[in-house]
């Protein structure tokens, strides 16, 4: 009695629920309404059942409860009832699957006159490569792999040499031009999903797989990842924005070429050099930095990573509200006003001599290993030396003091959250493991015995 | 075929008849004793896999408060949930223990067929449950590569337990597949084997067809993850290439070239969707009982759940690429694996009308069994209404690993099967033990469970909607996502640790009234079905005393014209009660499996 009129209110909150709820499909960008129809079509005929099985259950439960004297009907079968509902569910069956399957159709064959664009996975970022002005995007393969040439594109493979590279994840497309993705991953299996878009695919190395869409409405829009990749799965995403053809065409004009990021000039050391003395009050002739001015130590840190900071503190992307320190910095890397500027001051402190720095704080080794070995590892390496991979800088050897004081930083949303700083809301979630300044002290302690 | 008897029953039996502590409840023979150190095994690596559920669910509802769940934890935690409820609770309990208690009872037969091995079956389940618990010990601790240890991250840097970890899980993976072996050669055997006289299995009781099925299912399934398992490990330990493509690892070439991580997963899921069944088939047949007795009409249009049963056990076998359509494998299989998987929706379909059809005109008695056996309809009908969404291909693209995925599994294969088990257990306890449980508790277990899980998966299913990833540590910033998505995932933790506490009630009734419970009469609920019939409660070794039962109609007697109760049990014979020739039906006139 009670469990009847329960299952009835079910039925009635579970409507009611379903109306009143705000989460919804987010609105589509892209033109696959017909994916849309298929989910009303589906969500309308399960509804029905829904409904009518439980209530037709609910009036059994209390129309046929134990009464005096009131004995149940002997009735093992019923063969014409029986064909009936089979029937009924066959044909409810087929109008949901038969859309279904035009739909995939579809799906499966992508328009001539689709653009392709290539996907590229890796933990945990992404990256993006475009055909260039010969449509055609050249080979590529792990072997060809290297921090100048992520994607493995084949140096030999003449098609590749004008292929646009996008080496940070946020892309773009031309609205109302179908695009077919071309999907590949060099580490683990990927997955690239964007929610207003309806379609999704896995990256899976060793092959190729694929997806399309036609993009309806401009916009920027996240990329996420939805297929386990590792510890970094939840931090690993992009954006792509949606731009008129004029908008994309000037983008994709301001991207390097696969051939120009193979024909840098080799960094001035020496320009680099002269341009360090500014740097050299502070950080210290050799980059071995001072505490008392707040200056952590440069040498023995990776050029890619100096190069990054230094962009990031000249778009104001570090040294903002908070980071007092920080701000310091601003005005010093806006001295560096070209890129290139930056590349040979960056080349010229990697190439400074590498001494450990001295340590200064002191904590719970094992427990500092504990933390280090569970969630930094994947990234900054056993040994703390870090690698462009992963988009991880060095830690062992460096400023203890800087690492705590960063970790904090992040901890307190004071770096990392900036929209230019790509990879640093992944330290603002990965920072989550120390849980306060104590354990933080520990890992500084354990990546001290790192040397 | 005509009975033969046994040449040496008795002789036989007592080959295996404890004569000490130990034999009786330790190195036990007997096919009761077994099921219940499976199924306290099984409960008690549940209760592990149910704790790391409430852990990682804190650190989604509430991430502030949980500094214990770092991101390394969290994704060993829900892969080990994942697995242990899948695998070690649910299949171990289905089988392993309503398995091995039922088939003998309810085919009338004195135990298995093989004793020795059933026993070997259950230290070796406990072997593989140890070798998994070890895995938490282990430097770099458990595997966190999600429950479907998809390659090749499973041994690569950057996923939780990559090392130790990944090999303990699939060397516990291969005995635990050793162990059902050995236990689902017995059921199958002694199902075909060892009934008593006039036993047809047009005869038997669905709770038998269901574990049958099922058994056989696992027969054919386990290899296939047995051998991926053993792939795996050749890869990760001798450096084969199965599964390996050529990878970078953390900036550096591995030295694997040309596998196929595709491979895995087709091996995996040609297990991993027959398992859907290993689990529900058995649900199936338990709860198809429990509702005839309690509503005393027989189970309605019991052929065709017999052929229900047969139907999507084969059809199981077609279907297993559903999991893969965004995989990256061929995109013109969706073609082939929709069609088929939308069209077991229609025997699984017929099932719960049939479950309804039996309600209808019963004279249905609310004891505790039936409570948990109505809210899985409730359940069942909500989650398999779901599996259409993700079965139809192209409705997977949107909602494919979001946590709607997660609220239809678990509804359908989480939720549902353990309603099931609970109406199982409160309706089989009093055989079990010879005692009753408290009532009160029982229906305050009911109500909280139940009403819990629906608060906690009906709007999980929204958020699936909303297009949030599932294996998300924390969401961060997502434009789409708002804050309000944050605050139903607090309340849905609050209300998985509101189910997770109330299951306490269950521990405290069912522990507490071996003691304190009142002796209960052999058969309370008046069920004609053979277990219920036993000379003692709970049956003693060998279950039947002197002499064998001979069965002399179907298991679903209630409320017949004539009789003089309003059930006949299976044993008494046509001389005694009525049987009804009805124009419908009768078992004994339907030759299609009875001559088997």
């Amino acid at each position: 009695m009670t469990l009847a009129v329960v299952i009835f209110l079910l039925v009635v909150a579970t409507i009611i629920f379903h109306f009143a709820s705000p989460w919804w499909f987010t609105d589509i960008a892209a033109d696959w309404s017909t994916i849309d129809l298929t989910i009303s079509i589906t969500f309308w005929v399960t509804g029905f059942v829904f409904i009518a099985c439980n209530l037709f259950m609910a009036y059994c439960v209390w129309k046929f409860r134990q009464k005096e004297g009131h004995k149940a009907v002997y009735e093992p079968e019923n063969h014409k009832l029986e064909a009936g509902l089979s029937i009924f569910t066959t044909i409810g069956v087929i109008a949901m699957l038969a859309p279904g399957l035009f739909v995939w159709a579809t799906f499966v064959t992508p328009p001539e006159n689709a653009a392709e664009y290539e996907v590229l996975g890796q933990q945990w970022q992404w990256q993006f490569r475009y055909p260039g002005a010969d449509g055609i995007l050249g080979t590529a393969d792990t072997e060809f792999v290297s921090e100048s040439n992520p994607f493995g594109v084949n140096p030999a493979d003449p098609n590749g040499r004008d292929d646009v590279i996008v080496n940070d994840p946020d892309m773009h497309l031309p609205v109302n031009q179908p695009v077919k993705a071309l999907l590949r991953s060099n580490d683990v299996l990927h997955n690239y999903t964007v929610a207003q878009f309806r379609v999704k695919m896995d990256l899976v190395p060793g092959l190729t797989s694929y997806l399309w869409f036609d993009p309806t409405e401009v916009g920027t829009y996240d990329i996420l990842c939805e297929e386990l990749c590792g510890i970094g799965h939840f931090i690993m995403r992009g954006s792509v924005t949606i731009d008129t053809q004029e908008d994309f065409d000037a983008w994709l004009a301001n991207q390097p070429t696969f051939a120009e990021t193979q024909s840098m000039a080799a960094p001035n050391l020496a320009a680099g050099q002269a341009q360090y003395a500014a740097c050299a009050a502070c950080h210290g002739q050799n980059g071995e930095g001072n505490q008392a001015l707040n200056a952590p130590k440069l040498a023995g840190q990776q050029a890619w990573y100096i190069e990054r900071q230094l962009n990031h503190f000249k778009v104001g992307a570090r040294g903002g509200e908070g980071d007092t320190n920080g701000a310091q910095m601003v005005a010093f890397a806006g001295m560096l006003t070209t890129d290139e500027a930056v590349r040979n001051v960056a080349a010229y402190i990697s190439s400074l001599p590498d001494t450990p720095a001295p340590t200064t704080v002191t904590g719970d080794i094992d427990n500092g290993y504990d933390i280090y070995d569970r969630n930094c590892a994947a990234c900054h390496l056993d040994d703390g030396a870090g690698t462009w991979y992963t988009d991880a800088p060095k830690l062992s050897g460096m400023s203890d003091w800087y690492f705590v004081t960063q970790i904090s930083n992040f901890r307190a949303g004071i770096r990392g959250l900036h929209s230019e700083d790509d990879y640093g809301e992944q330290m603002v979630a990965m920072a989550t493991a120390m849980a306060d300044a104590q354990e933080i002290a520990d890992v500084a302690a354990y990546i001290n015995t790192l040397r | 075929m005509a009975y033969v008897p046994l040449a040496d029953r008795d002789a036989e039996m007592e080959m295996h008849h404890p004569h000490s502590f130990i034999e009786k409840y330790v190195w036990s023979q007997d096919h009761k004793v077994i099921a219940i150190q499976y199924g306290s095994v099984a409960v008690f690596t549940g209760i592990v896999g149910l704790v790391l559920s409430l852990m990682f669910r804190m650190q989604l509802g509430f991430p502030e408060t949980t500094d214990f769940v770092d991101p390394n934890f969290y994704y060993q935690a829900v892969t080990m949930h994942g697995m242990i409820m899948v695998v070690y609770f649910l299949t171990a309990i289905f089988l392993g223990g309503f398995g091995n208690y039922m088939v003998p009872l309810m085919c009338g037969a004195r135990d298995m067929v093989f004793p020795f091995m059933n026993m070997l079956s259950v230290w070796f389940f406990l072997l593989s449950v140890i070798i998994l618990m070890a895995s938490f010990f282990v430097g770099g601790g458990p595997t966190g590569a999600g429950w479907t240890l998809y390659p090749p991250q499973t041994a690569m840097e950057g996923t939780p337990g990559h090392d130790m970890g990944i090999i303990l899980m699939l060397v516990s993976l291969a005995v635990f597949i050793v162990a059902f072996t050995m236990g689902g050669l017995n059921y199958v055997v002694t199902i075909l084997q060892y009934r008593c006289r006039g036993m047809t299995l047009m005869r038997m009781p669905l709770t038998i067809w269901g574990i049958f099925v099922a058994t056989v299912l696992g027969l054919f399934a386990f290899p296939a993850l047995l051998v991926a398992a053993i792939m795996m490990l050749f890869d990760t330990l001798l450096g084969t290439s199965f599964f390996m493509p050529a990878v970078i690892e953390a900036g550096t070439a591995l030295d694997h070239n040309g596998g196929s991580p595709i491979l895995f997963q087709h091996l995996f899921w040609f297990f991993g969707h027959p398992e859907v069944y290993i689990v529900a088939l058995p649900a199936f047949g338990l709860v198809s009982d429990v509702l005839s007795v309690h509503a005393r009409k027989n189970i309605f249009g019991y052929r065709m759940m017999v052929w229900a049963i047969i139907a999507i056990g084969g059809l199981s076998f077609i279907v297993w690429a559903h999991h893969m359509y965004v995989s990256g494998m061929n995109p013109y299989f969706g073609f082939f694996f929709a069609t088929t998987t939308l069209i077991i929706a229609v025997p699984t379909a017929l099932k719960v009308y049939n479950w309804v059809l039996t309600l209808w005109e019963g004279d249905i008695r609310m004891n505790v069994p039936m409570y948990f056996a109505i809210g899985f309809i409730f359940t069942f009908i909500h989650g398999g209404l779901t599996g259409l969404f993700l079965g139809n291909v192209v409705i997977d693209l949107p909602l494919s690993d979001t946590y709607f995925v997660i609220a239809h599994f678990h509804m359908v294969m989480g939720v549902s099967p353990i309603l099931v088990l609970y109406a199982a257990i409160y309706h089989w306890y009093p055989k079990m033990s010879g005692r009753m449980y408290n009532e009160t508790l029982a229906k305050v277990h009911f109500w909280l469970t139940f009403l819990g899980a629906y608060a906690i998966y009906l709007p999980m299913h929204y958020l699936g909607f909303l297009g949030v990833p599932r294996r998300y540590y924390a969401l961060g910033t997502t434009d789409f996502i708002p804050q309000s998505a944050q605050d139903l995932n607090a309340a849905i933790t609050i209300a998985a640790l509101i189910v997770g506490v109330s299951q306490i009630l269950f521990f405290v009734n069912i522990i507490g009234s071996l003691k304190w419970g009142k002796k209960a009469d052999p058969n309370p609920w008046g069920a004609a079905s053979l277990e219920w019939q036993t000379p003692d409660t709970p049956p003693a070794h060998g279950n039947w005393g002197a002499e064998l039962p001979t069965v002399y109609r179907w298991a679903y007697d209630y409320s017949v014209p004539g009789a003089h109760q309003d059930f006949i049990p299976q044993n008494v014979s046509e001389a005694e009660e009525p049987t009804v020739s009805d124009e419908h039906f009768d078992p004994d006139k339907d030759q299609s499996l009875a001559d088997v």
